[in-house]
């Protein structure tokens, strides 16, 4: 059933320490999960929620990006009435090209916002990956009168500080309104953090925009949320499944793992709710008689000749005879050679590693080489 | 309407019967090939890497499964403005509507579609073959020799040549005489059901063929001996690589099967002739800890637990802990419980195994056979949606159709 909502996803996050996974592209457009783009998981739940009207707010690196959506047709976005609106930034009067921040992005796609006929904003970010209908959120919305519900998780274990590197934290009353909000605590009071998706009425997100852009502020969390706790209804919406923040490298290598569970493969890849994402009709993966497989998830056009453990490997990777990668994740058309191996190593899209090579990294420190590298 | 110099017309309205319970609910070129593809994947992405953009697909048997899955054609970029892929069932004309009675008749009746696009050469298909063919240098050779109908034809073993229609031809490739499965045949090239005519000439060998009571409606059996018979420019266009019939269970385990050579004898790898295909939207497939695959193609969706050696999973199977699958071909969405044993068999699409069973075994001694069904070469065939019972046993050979096999009495008829 149709929404009367719209999506907007924001895609310029910068404050993240990807290292050479963002070099060429935004946090949108990097790989996860064997066969993805983070973008993926926001866009197939504002999909399966119903919602066929989602903007997507282009900022640095966007040629990726642009060139993984095309016409949104994978998503189903490709439509007459509403579909998919890609918003890159560019200079006007009242434009900067660059945003200094989300609000400032907000302010430049406010025709696009005006324009939605539907009555609600679901305002995401989009290095933050999880599978879940918003339709139960968007009705707590309604039925709460929050002036904006904030999507959250709890998380029990703290990892290390770099990969809370600019959380925000709530602390909610009884009813479920945010009572005091942290933005990159030192030592944080909550463990309930945000996951950056908040529901927002049409109208109020248009006003907030215009009073914040009036006073010279352009951040929608510090300028807007922060801000005004006191004053705006705020009201927290608790998610239970599995969520990845990819906000470190450490944190992208230790979610990605987390996809070797079953459980968590099940819950993010769940039949009802499937992730689109662009096809790019491989062959389905072939396995050699020498191969050694285990623990590891697989896309299709892999061949397999040596061995892997506890790895993803993404589409089109060959892995040689003879070769041996454990605890890696290897990134479209990459090839590992014969006798090589890997440990702990991150490979972006087309890297070769040519025979005999060795590379040993470690958990809190994965090696991640660039894009098309030789080794 | 855009006029097109060609148009494909492809054959899909067969039933395949001897594809036995794979086809009992599906027409032959939707049945489920090599990890990810259905038969029809082949000439649809043939035609399109051949920049064919308009094709006709007769159906007529069975046709609901087909008809979802060619869609709007999205998949093999056929979803276009100007042509792209139409799915053509038989109609009712004025009074009378009549089903296809043949190959030549399915063409005759949507004369009215190929007329739309004012085609100067029409190219046939069958849906029934795996193979990966350039039809635009066909229609080079077509053109080149100012033919009225090209014939694809493959080399075959003289020994085999009595099982094929085989063209008897001069050393310009012009063919003199056409003989479908002779005795004796004269030469060994095969026609492989690819024709490509001049569309004018064969409107009117159409008219003429449904005009006569006698004929079959079949190109192979009345129209190309038609023309010949009629001194019409017919030449061969002989064609070099692999090209398999799926027809009968042996053929379609045996094509599955050469996708596992090393190198494979049907390369599926050439980024310039991707086969496109519809597709199931699953995450990569798992191999968990202390499963082995080996000699294996695995697609998206699958998770395996077990052993998997020398044989092709579909999405979404699931080969759990212990379990064991030996040269066979799992169809998706398939699920062999722990312990149980897989051998040389075919599993239709949802196919469950229980804890424990075994399909595809030598039989057991004890077993009292209740042989109902054809047996075939050794291989087992489980029809979709059957459920097989823990510690059920189905012995090699057998084709079993059921809701539900039961443990005590591992026969079942369809």
């Amino acid at each position: 059933m149709r929404k009367n909502a719209f999506g907007l996803v924001y895609t310029g996050e910068s404050n993240l320490s990807l290292k050479d996974l963002t070099y060429s592209r935004s946090v949108a457009a990097v790989p996860f999960g064997g066969r993805y783009r983070a973008i993926d998981f926001t866009l197939s739940n504002l999909v399966n929620s119903g919602i066929t009207n989602v903007g997507i707010i282009a900022q640095r690196n966007y040629h990726s990006l642009m060139d993984h959506l095309g016409s949104g047709k994978e998503w189903d976005l490709h439509r007459k009435r509403d579909g998919l609106f890609i918003l890159p930034p560019f200079v006007t009067k009242d434009n900067t090209g660059l945003y200094r921040g989300t609000v400032d992005a907000l302010k430049s796609c406010m025709g696009y916002i005006r324009r939605s006929s539907q009555r609600y904003c679901i305002f995401t970010g989009s290095h933050t990956i999880f599978n879940m209908s918003f339709d139960a959120m968007i009705e707590r919305h309604i039925e709460t009168g929050a002036d904006i519900t904030v999507l959250y998780n709890q998380e029990g274990e703290v990892y290390d500080q770099e990969e809370h590197f600019e959380d925000v934290r709530f602390v909610f009353d009884e009813s479920g309104r945010a009572q005091m909000m942290e933005i990159d605590a030192f030592r944080p009071k909550s463990d309930l953090i945000s996951m950056d998706t908040y529901i927002i009425e049409k109208t109020l997100l248009e006003y907030l925009v215009e009073e914040c852009v009036t006073r010279g502020t352009y951040d929608f969390v510090r300028d807007i949320l922060f801000k005004k706790l006191d004053t705006l209804k705020l009201m927290g919406f608790r998610y239970d499944g599995f969520v990845a923040r990819l906000n470190s490298l450490t944190s992208y290598f230790r979610h990605t793992m987390q996809l070797l569970e079953t459980d968590v493969r099940r819950d993010l890849f769940s039949e009802g709710s499937p992730v689109y994402t662009k096809v790019k009709d491989e062959v389905p993966a072939k396995y050699m008689e020498a191969a050694k497989a285990t623990n590891s998830i697989v896309a299709d056009g892999c061949v397999i000749e040596g061995e892997i453990e506890n790895c993803v490997l993404f589409r089109g990777v060959h892995i040689a005879k003879g070769a041996s990668v454990k605890n890696c994740i290897i990134m479209q058309n990459s090839e590992i050679m014969e006798n090589a191996s890997l440990q702990y190593v991150i490979l972006d899209k087309s890297v070769i590693v040519k025979r005999d090579r060795r590379m040993i990294g470690h958990p809190s420190f994965p090696v991640i080489i660039r894009k098309n590298a030789v080794i | 309407m855009v006029e097109k110099n060609i148009i494909a017309m492809l054959l899909a309205g067969g039933q395949g019967s001897r594809l036995h319970v794979l086809t009992e609910k599906v027409a032959k070129p939707a049945v489920p090939f090599g990890g990810k593809y259905r038969i029809i994947d082949f000439p649809l992405s043939n035609c399109v890497n051949s920049d064919i953009d308009t094709v006709g697909v007769l159906t007529q048997y069975q046709p609901l499964e087909l008809n979802s899955y060619i869609g709007n054609g999205q998949p093999w970029d056929l979803d276009r403005n100007a042509g792209g892929v139409y799915v053509l069932p038989p109609y009712v004309k004025g009074k009378h509507g009549e089903w296809y009675s043949g190959t030549a008749n399915a063409i005759y009746q949507n004369v009215g579609f190929v007329d739309q696009y004012s085609p100067k050469y029409v190219l046939i298909l069958s849906g029934d073959h795996i193979y990966k063919m350039n039809y635009s240098k066909m229609l080079k050779r077509h053109i080149d020799m100012d033919a009225d109908a090209t014939i694809a034809v493959i080399e075959v073993p003289m020994q085999e040549a009595s099982r094929f229609g085989i063209m008897n031809t001069d050393s310009a490739g012009r063919v003199q005489s056409f003989e479908e499965k002779p005795k004796r045949p004269k030469s060994n090239l095969a026609s492989m059901g690819i024709y490509i005519f001049s569309w004018e000439k064969l409107k009117s060998y159409l008219k003429a063929d449904f005009e006569d009571k006698a004929s079959t409606n079949d190109f192979g059996h009345d129209v190309i001996p038609a023309m010949l018979a009629a001194g019409e420019k017919l030449v061969t266009h002989p064609f070099a690589g692999y090209w398999k019939d799926v027809g009968t269970i042996e053929s379609l385990w045996q094509a599955n099967m050469d996708l596992l050579e090393t190198p494979p004898a049907l390369d599926l790898y050439d980024p310039t002739w991707r086969i496109y295909s519809r597709n199931p939207i699953r995450p990569p497939h798992y191999i968990a800890d202390g499963a082995s695959v080996h000699g294996s193609i695995v697609t998206e969706g699958c998770d395996v637990f077990g052993e998997v050696r020398r044989s092709v999973l579909f999405s979404s199977v699931i080969i759990e802990k212990g379990a064991t699958v030996i040269d066979s071909i799992i169809m998706p969405g398939a699920i062999i419980r722990a312990g149980a044993r897989v051998v040389k068999s075919i599993l239709a699409e949802r196919v469950e195994i229980g804890p424990g069973a075994g399909v595809g075994e030598p039989p057991m001694l004890s077993e009292t056979m209740d042989l109902t069904l054809p047996e075939n070469d050794g291989i087992t065939l489980i029809g979709e949606d059957t459920f097989v019972e823990a510690g059920a046993h189905i012995p090699a050979g057998r084709i079993v159709k059921a809701a539900r096999v039961a443990a005590e009495r591992s026969e079942s008829a369809s």
